[in-house]
C-alpha cells in the first residue's frame, strides 16, 4: 500500500462502489422543497455520508489522521466523475467545503482530532455564522459581542444569512472581543454547538418561498475559550481564510468531494443540458434566437473548466495571490446568474404561468432567486474590490474606519 | 499560453518576444501601412523562420525543428505575434503544413515542407467564400475533372497575405465531396485582388480561380475525400488564432492598467476611482476565461481530443465577443488619445476585430456549438 493508487483506478474502485451502495440521483429535485421533506434529506446525507465514510472514501484530499484519504484534488475529480448521476451527501459541501478546511487551517490537535473525524463521517455538520443585519459586505464591521468572563465568553448579539443552521450541529462564530481596538483586530473567532443554551436560530422565508437561510439570536450565551480557532483577537485572519475556502467551494474546487448545486464547472454542465431540454419544451430548439442563447450557455458552461484550472495552476505556482479565488467566485456567480436569465428567456410565458414543482415553472422561480448567488458570499462587487485591490494591485477604497477604535467608528446603528 | 510551460518552451517563448520586440516594433507597421506596403518583407519572414516560427509542424528531416510538442510550440509563437500584431503568415503556413503533412503525396512534402519551413516560399490557405462562409459545407468553389488533372472555379475572400503568397491551398467541392489543390501564385485564371488594409499587420486578397488548371501532382490527398481534413485545418486555424488574441488582450490590458495607475486626476491615480476598478475586474475574469480556453482547446488540439471541436467552437464565441468587450473598454479608459493614429490601440482593436470575424463569427460558432450538442 505505500504506492499511491492512481487516480483512474480509483475513479474505476469508486464507480464500482458508488454503483452498488449509493441511490441514483433524483433529477426532479433540488429547488424548493417543504420542512419535512428538507430534514429527511439531511438524514439521508448524514447516512449517505458514513456510508462514504465507513468504505474509505470520505474526505478524500483530508489528511489520514483525521480520517480523510490524504489523496490528491485529481482523485477528488475522478470521485466527483464517478459519482456524476447517484446521489452523494451534498448537505455537507459547506461543512467539508469551508468550516472544516478553516479548522484545518487553525484548529489546535485537540479540535482537530475531536472533529474532523466527526465531520467526515456524517456525524457533523457545521455552519458558519459572520454576517450580521448591519455587517454584510462590511463584515469586519460586526456588533455580536464575545465579552471575557473568566476563562469563558458570555455572547450577545444576532448573526444572519447562515445556510441550513436549523439543522446543523456547529456554527464558527465570529465576535468582537475588543471593541478598543480597531475594527479588525478586535474580533476572535469561537466556535458554538448551536444547540446551547441562549441560541435561538429562525429560518427566514425567502422571495420563492423556501427557508434555506437562518438568523440566529444569541443571549447571554457562555462558551469556553478552548472553542476559541485562533488566537483571541486575531478572528479576522481566521475569517478572511473561511472567506477564500467559500470562494473556493463555490468555484468546485474545495477540499468538499461532492458536487456543489452550483459549481463553475459541474453547475454549467448541468445548465447546457437543462436548457436544451427546456428548449425542446417549449418548442424553440430551432428557433435561431434560442439558439444564440443555448450557444452562451454552451460556451459558458465550456469556459468554467478551463478558467478555474488557469486560475489553480496560477496560484499553486505563486502567480497568483491567494485573493485571486475571487475571480473564479466572479466569474462562477456572473455565469449562473446568466444562465439563469438564458433560461427565463427561453421559458418565456409558459415558464411564468408554472409553479415551483413544474419543470417548466422552476426556471421562472430560479429566476427570482437569480441574485442570491450575486450577493451571497461574498457580493460581486466585493470580489470586484478583491480583484483590483489585492490581484491587480489598485489602490484602496478609503476607510475613515481604519486605524480607529471600533467603539468610535460611525455605523449605520450608531450614527 | 498555460502555466505550466516546460523549460524548453519558456525559451521559446522569451526568444520569440525578443526578436519580434526588435525585428516588428509597432512603429514599423504604421510606416508601412501608410507607404502600402506589404505588412512584412520576405527577408523579415526568413528570419523568423529561422527560429522555427514556420517549421513547428513540419517533420525533422523535412526541415522541421523537431519540436516534442508542435501544436503547443506553435500556440507559444501565436500567442507572442498576437501581443505585438507581428506581422507574417503564421496562421495560413501552418494550416498549408498541416494538410501537406496529413494527406499530401512524398513528393508535395519534400518539394514544399522544407521551403515553407525555411520561409522561402509563402504559403497560404484560400478556403474562406463570400458572404460569410467559414465551414467546409460554405464551400462552393468547384473542381471538376478534366483528363487526368481538375480545373478549379470559384472566388475565395480573406485570404491571408494573398499579397505576398506563393503556394495557395485551395479547399474546393467535387462531386464526391471536399478536395484540396495546390495552386502556385503564377497559374493561369489565378487572380488577387487586394482588399483596402484593415488589421495594419496583416494583407488580406480575394481570390478569383477562373478555370485554374491543376495537374494531378497537385492534388493534395484524394479528391472528394478530404473533409476531415479540412475540419482538422479549421481546428488547427481557431486554436492558433485564439492564441493570437488572448496574446494581444493580455498585452492591451496590462498597459491600461499600468497606464491607469500613473495617469493622476483630481489628484489621484485613475486605479483608485472604483466605478473604474470594478470595470478592470469584470474584464481581468473574462480575460482569464479566455487565457483558460485557449490553453485548454491547444492541449485538446494537440492530442486529438475530441473535444477539441466544440471547445474551439465556445473558445471563438467567448474570445471573439469579449476582445472586442475589453479592447474597446481599454480605449475608453485610456481616453482620447486612444483615438489617435499614433496610440497602438488602435492597432490591436484592428485584430482583435479582424480575429472576431475570420474562421467564424462568435454567432456563427455558437450556432456550431448547438450543432455539436445534437440540437
Amino acid at each position: 500500500m505505500d504506492q499511491v493508487e492512481s487516480p483512474e483506478a480509483f475513479g474505476r474502485r469508486a464507480r464500482a462502489w458508488i454503483v452498488k451502495n449509493l441511490p441514483p440521483a433524483d433529477m426532479a429535485g433540488g429547488l424548493e422543497v417543504d420542512d419535512d421533506a428538507e430534514m429527511r434529506m439531511i438524514t439521508q446525507a448524514r447516512e449517505l455520508q458514513k456510508l462514504i465514510f465507513d468504505a474509505g472514501f470520505a474526505g478524500i484530499r483530508y489528511p489520514v489522521e483525521f480520517g480523510g484519504q490524504g489523496l490528491t484534488r485529481a482523485h477528488q475529480l475522478a470521485w466527483r466523475e464517478a459519482a456524476a448521476g447517484y446521489q452523494v451527501p451534498s448537505a455537507f459541501n459547506v461543512t467539508h467545503g469551508i468550516l472544516a478546511p478553516t479548522l484545518l487551517d487553525f484548529g489546535t490537535e485537540e479540535q482537530k482530532t475531536r472533529h474532523l473525524p466527526a465531520i467526515l463521517s456524517g456525524h457533523e455538520l457545521w455552519v458558519q455564522f459572520l454576517s450580521e443585519p448591519s455587517a454584510g459586505s462590511d463584515l469586519a464591521g460586526l456588533l455580536t459581542r464575545a465579552e471575557r468572563d473568566g476563562d469563558s465568553f458570555i455572547v450577545n448579539g444576532s448573526k444572519i444569512w447562515s445556510t441550513g443552521a436549523h439543522f446543523s450541529d456547529y456554527a464558527m462564530v465570529l465576535c468582537r472581543t475588543n471593541p478598543d481596538a480597531p475594527k479588525h483586530g478586535g474580533l476572535s473567532m469561537l466556535y458554538m454547538p448551536i444547540r446551547s443554551r441562549g441560541v435561538t436560530v429562525t429560518p427566514i422565508k425567502l422571495v420563492t418561498g423556501g427557508s434555506h437561510f437562518c438568523q440566529e439570536f444569541f443571549d447571554d450565551v457562555v462558551m469556553p475559550e478552548s472553542n476559541l480557532i485562533g488566537a483571541e483577537n486575531d478572528g479576522w485572519r481566521v475569517a478572511s481564510a473561511l472567506l477564500v475556502h467559500e470562494r473556493n467551494m463555490v468555484a468546485g474546487n474545495s477540499l468538499n468531494d461532492h458536487v456543489p448545486a452550483t459549481s463553475g464547472d459541474e453547475g454549467a454542465a448541468a445548465a447546457g443540458k437543462e436548457v436544451i431540454e427546456l428548449a425542446r419544451a417549449v418548442g424553440r430548439s430551432q428557433d435561431p434566437c434560442t439558439r444564440q442563447l443555448i450557444g452562451e450557455v454552451l460556451v459558458l458552461q465550456a469556459l468554467a473548466d478551463p478558467a478555474i484550472a488557469r486560475v489553480n495552476a496560477q496560484l499553486r505556482a505563486g502567480r497568483l495571490p491567494p485573493p485571486a479565488s475571487a475571480l473564479v467566485k466572479l466569474m462562477s456567480s456572473m455565469s449562473q446568474y446568466r444562465i439563469k436569465e438564458i433560461a427565463l428567456e427561453i421559458g418565456g410565458t409558459q415558464a411564468v404561468l408554472n409553479g415551483t414543482g413544474d419543470y417548466l415553472g422552476v426556471h421562472a422561480q430560479r429566476w427570482l432567486a437569480a441574485r442570491i448567488g450575486t450577493i451571497a458570499g461574498g457580493s460581486n462587487e466585493m470580489q470586484r474590490n478583491v480583484i483590483s485591490e489585492r490581484v491587480l494591485g489598485f489602490p484602496r477604497e478609503p476607510s475613515p474606519d481604519r486605524g480607529v477604535p471600533f467603539s468610535q467608528v460611525l455605523s449605520s446603528r450608531r450614527r | 499560453m498555460d502555466v505550466d510551460l516546460t523549460g524548453e518552451q519558456r525559451i521559446l517563448q522569451q526568444t520569440a518576444r525578443e526578436f519580434l520586440e526588435h525585428e516588428a516594433p509597432l512603429s514599423a507597421l504604421r510606416e508601412r501601412a501608410a507607404k502600402g506596403d506589404s505588412p512584412f518583407t520576405p527577408d523579415y519572414w526568413q528570419r523568423a523562420a529561422a527560429l522555427g516560427f514556420a517549421a513547428m509542424l513540419v517533420p525533422e528531416e523535412l526541415g522541421g525543428v523537431g519540436s516534442e510538442q508542435p501544436v503547443l510550440d506553435l500556440v507559444i509563437v501565436a500567442e507572442e505575434m498576437g501581443r505585438q500584431i507581428a506581422p507574417g503568415p503564421l496562421l495560413p503556413g501552418a494550416v498549408v503544413v498541416d494538410a501537406l503533412v496529413r494527406a499530401g503525396s512524398r513528393e508535395q512534402q519534400k518539394e514544399f515542407l522544407p521551403a515553407i519551413a525555411g520561409g522561402c516560399v509563402v504559403a497560404t490557405w484560400a478556403v474562406g467564400e463570400p458572404p460569410d462562409g467559414w465551414d467546409s459545407a460554405a464551400v462552393t468553389t468547384r473542381a471538376t475533372r478534366d483528363g487526368a488533372g481538375w480545373v478549379l472555379t470559384g472566388r475565395k475572400f480573406a485570404v491571408e497575405a494573398a499579397d505576398t503568397a506563393d503556394l495557395f491551398l485551395v479547399t474546393a467541392r467535387t462531386e464526391a465531396g471536399l478536395g484540396q489543390f495546390l495552386v502556385p501564385r503564377d497559374s493561369p485564371g489565378l487572380s488577387v485582388a487586394e482588399v483596402p488594409q484593415y488589421d495594419l499587420g496583416r494583407k488580406f486578397g480575394n481570390v478569383t480561380l477562373g478555370s485554374v488548371r491543376v495537374p494531378v501532382g497537385k492534388v493534395v490527398g484524394e479528391p472528394g475525400r478530404s473533409d476531415e481534413c479540412v475540419d482538422h485545418q479549421f481546428l488547427l486555424a481557431l486554436t492558433v488564432q485564439a492564441a493570437e488574441t488572448v496574446g494581444l488582450l493580455d498585452q492591451i490590458f496590462s498597459s491600461t492598467l499600468d497606464y491607469l495607475q500613473g495617469r493622476y486626476t483630481f489628484g489621484r491615480p485613475l486605479a483608485s476611482y472604483q466605478a473604474l476598478k470594478h470595470r478592470v475586474a469584470d474584464h481581468k475574469v473574462w480575460l482569464e476565461a479566455a487565457l483558460g480556453v485557449s490553453s485548454a482547446l491547444a492541449r485538446a488540439t494537440a492530442e486529438g481530443d475530441t473535444r477539441a471541436a466544440a471547445l474551439a467552437s465556445a473558445a471563438k464565441a467567448h474570445i471573439g465577443d469579449q476582445s472586442l468587450v475589453i479592447v474597446s473598454d481599454c480605449a475608453q479608459l485610456f481616453g482620447g488619445i486612444a483615438m489617435t493614429w499614433e496610440h497602438d490601440l488602435h492597432l490591436y482593436l484592428r485584430r482583435a476585430t479582424a480575429n472576431k470575424f475570420l474562421y467564424g463569427s462568435p454567432a456563427q460558432h455558437r450556432e456550431r456549438l448547438c450543432v455539436l450538442a445534437g440540437l
